[in-house]
């Protein structure tokens, strides 16, 4: 396997698992949080933050989640989802604007 | 960390683990590591063989330039516990910690090849901006680094952009600078695995 699809494939099976396997959580609102989108308050509070402004996330936050009927696995698997999901999008906007630049410049460059 | 399970939830192997950790490193187990070993099957495992891979696996940039752009995307997330995890790493990889320092001071008059700091141009800009241009991309081209050399870069990106927002919302601890040199010296034995 080439390097690059050794890096992609390992990247795809984290996001494979915590979208597919077994959670705690349902796997609906692990897809949810993933996209950030969908969850209901106070959960898409904390999970924005998660994927947006994370320095700002606070122990109240997830005080907050918890008193929602959620569980502390729960939690930590929507946080988990979140994070990689933001951090998944990041990884294919690179990726996508690569593959435009490429295409722009024509094959052969830069190699 | 802010949740129990992650302090408290492990089992007597773990547990047992952790306190030879503490014992012959002389330091606290730090969070990261903790981490990935709560429910290792629906994170940690799959989570440390990306990290390893984009960290440790074959490219053409350096140990030292990849834990230099975990520091540089941490910086721009403002994780305070990754800045200082990966400003030691990448010191002790270069054995040169001005240079880090400088990088994460002043990426633009830093000194450091052309292809090192557009590639940390760009990562900024897709980490800050949540995207990033066809224009910028081909700026990095431009400057010399190869497509594989981008793609290597993102995957640490990715990565960092994952760990970061979990140190951030679980609350990891911040280390000692002994605690961070201890834990820069384990990944550059022992990498991400």
């Amino acid at each position: 396997m080439p390097d690059e699809d050794r890096k992609r494939a390992a990247h795809r099976a984290l996001v494979d698992r915590l979208l597919n396997g077994d959670g705690e959580a349902s796997a609906q609102d692990r897809a949810r949080a993933f996209h950030n989108n969908g969850l209901t308050p106070p959960l898409d509070a904390l999970i924005a933050k998660v994927a947006d402004s994370p320095t700002q996330v606070t122990a109240s936050d997830l005080a907050a989640a918890k008193t929602s009927g959620r569980t502390e696995d729960q939690v930590f698997e929507l946080v988990v989802c979140a994070a990689v999901g933001k951090s998944t999008r990041l990884y294919e906007a690179g990726l996508t604007a690569l593959a435009e630049a490429m295409l722009k410049e024509g094959p052969g460059h830069a190699t | 960390m802010r949740l129990e399970i992650l302090n408290h939830g492990y089992g007597p192997g773990t547990k047992l683990l952790f306190a030879l950790i503490r014992l012959f490193s002389r330091h606290p187990v730090p969070d990261a590591a903790k981490l990935v070993f709560y429910r290792p099957d629906f994170y940690g495992t799959r989570a440390k063989e990306f990290t390893h891979e984009a960290m440790r696996g074959p490219s053409a940039w350096s140990v030292g330039d990849r834990e230099l752009m975990a520091a540089h995307v941490s910086k721009v997330n403002g994780t305070a516990f990754c800045i200082g995890a990966h400003t030691a790493t990448a010191s002790q990889a270069y054995q040169n910690p001005s240079k880090v320092a400088a990088v994460l001071d002043d990426l633009e008059t830093a000194s450091v090849p052309e292809t090192l700091r557009a590639t940390l141009r760009m990562l900024g800009t897709l980490t800050r901006e949540g995207t990033v241009g066809v224009e910028d991309m081909r700026e990095v081209l431009a400057a010399g680094v190869t497509p594989e050399q981008v793609e290597d870069a993102l995957a640490v990106c990715a990565a960092f952009n994952t760990t970061d927002r979990l140190a951030d919302a679980f609350g990891f601890e911040l280390l000692s600078a002994e605690g961070y040199a201890a834990g820069a010296k384990y990944l550059l034995k022992r990498g991400y695995r």
